[in-house]
């Protein structure tokens, strides 16, 4: 073994990285194995075995090896040498399984002209299961719902009195909660794909990817997969899947709960993958119907003109476009809920302002509550028990365009749909698992409240300290969201990572974006040769918009503190909380990797991996 | 101010469509708020009015989207400035009431964050480009475009 390697794979590690890194030497080949080191498995769950062979010269002999012995005999499928169309080496065996649990550790060793390369990977194999198993799993994931986001929605929600809340949020009295920490293996801060596959899949990926480990090719669907949670409930026991957001349902968070690809943007493939038998949901709903609407029609934005939702039709599926729709589904029949032809509207909008304006013409959309009860409706009908995932995911698309008070109804919403569950499952034999987390944070803060009782204007009526007096959001209906959003004394909510924009610590009526995209043009130096040219380079930005300075108060000018190409809020790398309740919720304490969400899932249901009772399940979307 | 191309051209502040409308043709007004007399899940309804221009002269006022390259054979016009730069970030999407505008030379340096006038022929109906897949429903054939 050369001496570089060692110091090679410590600075891999120290930098959390899975690209190629074997050798420290520039002329030695690289060697990727996905999965990557430190993958935790679950027995008998499905994933494709790669190792990819980069920068050799005349590729001789490759000899892959697991705890010793040859990786095929150990997962019972030989690997396939194909050279790649990028000059990468492939050694990949697809649809494979470890069926005993315990340690694995796989071994390369490439030879080449240069002489020997070596990487390795340390897996982990589990299969657990509670003292009491769950039928059910609810998952409910709050899109961006940093700890912040929640504290806004119980003070607006459930107020104080002498410093002390008069209630906490639903999701606040389950009785187990965990740190959750949300990292990809390519990077601090994940996105909503990457973070909703390791809830889904129990592997970390990378930015903008679900359902797959990251290869050396540009393809974005032949990327090694890895089973997920829809695929492997359905194999193995046969239950009902249900997805329901209120972002578009090929969105990132929902479709990692079922589908495969390095590129999430990839909506119409998505659309029409949901149909195939091995992980078709059973309940569909939210927004985003110009994915699944044929090309024919007007509002659609697929590529082709297969028309989706006829097939589902095709199924037995009922299809409901409009809240009325939905509440007359019959409950002995799957369903595909497509509200909105792209994101749903917020609750504020949706169910207290009603400008038609802001809401088009898609006034009869549901709300999260409605949509949990007719999900858990027809989901409870399968003997065989359900996993329903159910997204709050404006919280996360408001606190993008820095609009809290949004995010904070949404939130309550949320809440709302996780208090109806909770009594559900009180009433259908506390059996069910319900986890509530987000997937990432937001880095908003609290800085203390805001008015203008005393004149007092911008940063200046920025209350702190001993000035910060509470918040006169009034509930006169008590139905949990207060009755005006922009009462005299309101939060003063801020930001970490922000475009430029104008901060005018007001409710907007009408949403305004924080920050406009533009193009920039640069003048760019290039060493060509000798000589240094100038060049003038086009390049994405943003700037403030100006519609959002409070109208008759100065313009509080706020510079971007994060790249000004992106004209949004960015995500944080904050960890987030869970909190759970009901049979197997006592798997959640501490701080835990985001990918044990999906552990604790299996070990709650007590899943036997290697057991397929419907194997018969078509993987071709018909 | 509206002005006109050839001043705008010379001021060295745009650079835009050379072809102007031939002399007696009156361009039809069409607001983003006409565009449609339906909007449902189950898809869009065009209304009477942008039915009946199809393949006739329209005048619309939006916001020019940021495109991905400095020289483009179209551009994505929106009824509000754009926040997200979905060429930019692939995960970004349109808003449903987009209008595309082709143009036949290229065109540079336009505003993105203040509103330009549109004219040219109405398209009805699905069609992606060839070069960025980018799909559109509606598109103007621009003869002049305009910054307000």
């Amino acid at each position: 073994m050369r001496k570089q390697w060692m110091k090679g794979m410590v600075l891999a590690m120290l930098a959390g990285s899975a690209a190629f890194a074997s050798v420290m030497t520039a002329d030695a080949a690289d060697i990727r194995i996905l999965p990557v080191d430190t993958a935790k498995f679950w027995s008998g769950a499905k994933f494709d075995f790669d190792v990819e062979v980069a920068n050799a010269k005349d590729l001789g002999a490759v000899d892959i090896t697991i705890n010793g012995k040859s990786a095929a005999d150990v997962l019972g499928k030989d690997l396939t040498r194909t050279v790649l169309d990028n000059g990468v080496t492939s050694f990949r065996a697809n649809d494979v399984t470890f069926k005993k649990t315990g340690d694995y550790t796989v071994s390369v060793v490439a030879n080449d002209a240069e002489g020997k390369s070596t990487a390795s990977a340390a897996y982990k194999v589990v299969q657990e299961k509670a003292a009491r198993p769950a039928k059910n799993v609810i998952l409910f994931v709050g899109d961006g719902m940093s700890l912040q986001a929640r504290e806004i929605a119980r003070i607006l929600s459930k107020g104080q009195t002498n410093g002390k809340y008069n209630d906490l949020l639903a999701m606040e009295k389950l009785d187990h909660n965990a740190i959750i920490t949300t990292s990809g293996y390519d990077s601090l801060v994940t996105d909503s794909a990457n973070s909703a596959s390791a809830y889904s899949t129990g592997h970390k990926s990378v930015v903008n990817a679900m359902g797959v480990y990251e290869d050396s090719t540009a393809d974005p669907l032949d990327d090694p997969k890895v089973e997920t949670i829809s695929e492997i409930l359905k194999r193995t026991r046969g239950m009902s899947i249900g997805i329901v957001t209120q972002a578009e349902t090929t969105d990132a968070t929902p479709a990692a709960m079922v589908g495969h690809t390095r590129r999430r943007a990839l909506q119409d493939y998505l659309a029409k993958d949901y149909l195939a038998d091995y992980h078709r949901p059973d309940v569909i709903m939210g927004g985003g119907s110009s994915r699944y609407l044929p090309s024919s029609v007007m509002g659609s934005k697929r590529k082709d003109n297969f028309d989706v939702i006829q097939a589902f039709k095709d199924k037995g599926y009922t299809f409901a476009t409009t809240d009325a729709e939905m509440k007359a589904a019959p409950a002995d029949k799957p369903l595909l809920g497509l509200f909105h032809t792209s994101t749903m509207n917020v609750y504020l909008d949706r169910e207290m302002l009603k400008n038609p304006k802001v809401l088009k013409g898609f006034d009869d959309q549901p709300n999260l509550v409605d949509m949990t009860k007719k999900t858990l409706d027809i989901l409870s009908q399968n003997k065989n028990g359900f996993f329903a995932m159910i997204e709050g995911a404006s919280i996360d698309k408001q606190l993008h365009v820095m609009d809290w008070q949004r995010a904070a109804y949404d939130t309550i919403e949320f809440d709302k749909a996780i208090e109806y569950a909770e009594q559900w499952n009180k009433e259908h034999g506390d059996d069910t698992l319900i986890i509530v987390v987000a997937d990432h944070s937001h880095g908003i803060s609290i800085s203390g409240t805001y008015h203008e009782r005393d004149g007092k204007k911008g940063p200046e009526a920025v209350r702190v300290y001993q000035n910060s007096i509470l918040p006169t959001f009034k509930d006169a209906d008590k139905d949990g969201f207060p009755d005006d959003p922009d009462p005299d004394v309101t939060l003063a909510v801020q930001y970490a990572n922000h475009p430029e924009y104008y901060e005018n610590y007001h409710f907007m009526p009408e949403p305004i974006a924080p920050a406009l995209s533009v193009t920039e043009t640069v003048e760019e130096a290039q060493n060509i040769g000798d000589k240094v040219e100038f060049h003038q380079v086009s390049k994405a930005s943003s700037k403030a918009n100006p519609a959002r300075i409070h109208p008759g108060d100065p313009a509080v000018l706020m510079p971007a503190n994060t790249p000004k190409d992106d004209p949004q809020e960015c995500h944080s790398a904050d960890d987030v909380l869970l909190n759970a309740g009901g049979p197997g919720s006592e798997y959640f304490h501490g701080v835990m990797d985001n990918t044990e969400v999906f552990f604790g899932i299996l070990r709650a249901l007590g899943v036997d991996g290697n057991r397929s009772v419907n194997p018969d399940l078509s993987k071709e979307a018909k | 101010m509206k002005g006109t191309l050839l001043r705008r051209a010379a001021a060295g502040a745009l650079l835009a469509m050379a072809a102007a409308l031939p002399w007696g043709v009156l361009a039809e007004d069409l607001s983003f708020g006409e565009l449609y007399s339906d909007w449902s899940a189950a898809g869009l309804v065009l209304s009477e009015k942008t039915e009946s221009l199809e393949g006739e002269t329209v005048t619309m006022t939006g916001y020019m989207a940021p495109p991905l390259t400095p020289t483009i054979r179209f551009f994505v016009l929106t009824e509000v400035p754009m926040s997200v730069c979905p060429f930019c970030s692939s995960d970004a999407d349109w808003p449903d009431n987009i209008i595309v505008v082709k143009v036949s030379e290229p065109v540079t340096a336009l505003p993105y964050d203040s509103p330009i006038s549109v004219t040219g022929t109405l398209e009805i109906g699905s069609e992606i480009d060839e070069e960025t897949g980018f799909v559109s429903q509606l598109r103007i054939a621009a003869d002049s475009i305009d910054a307000l």
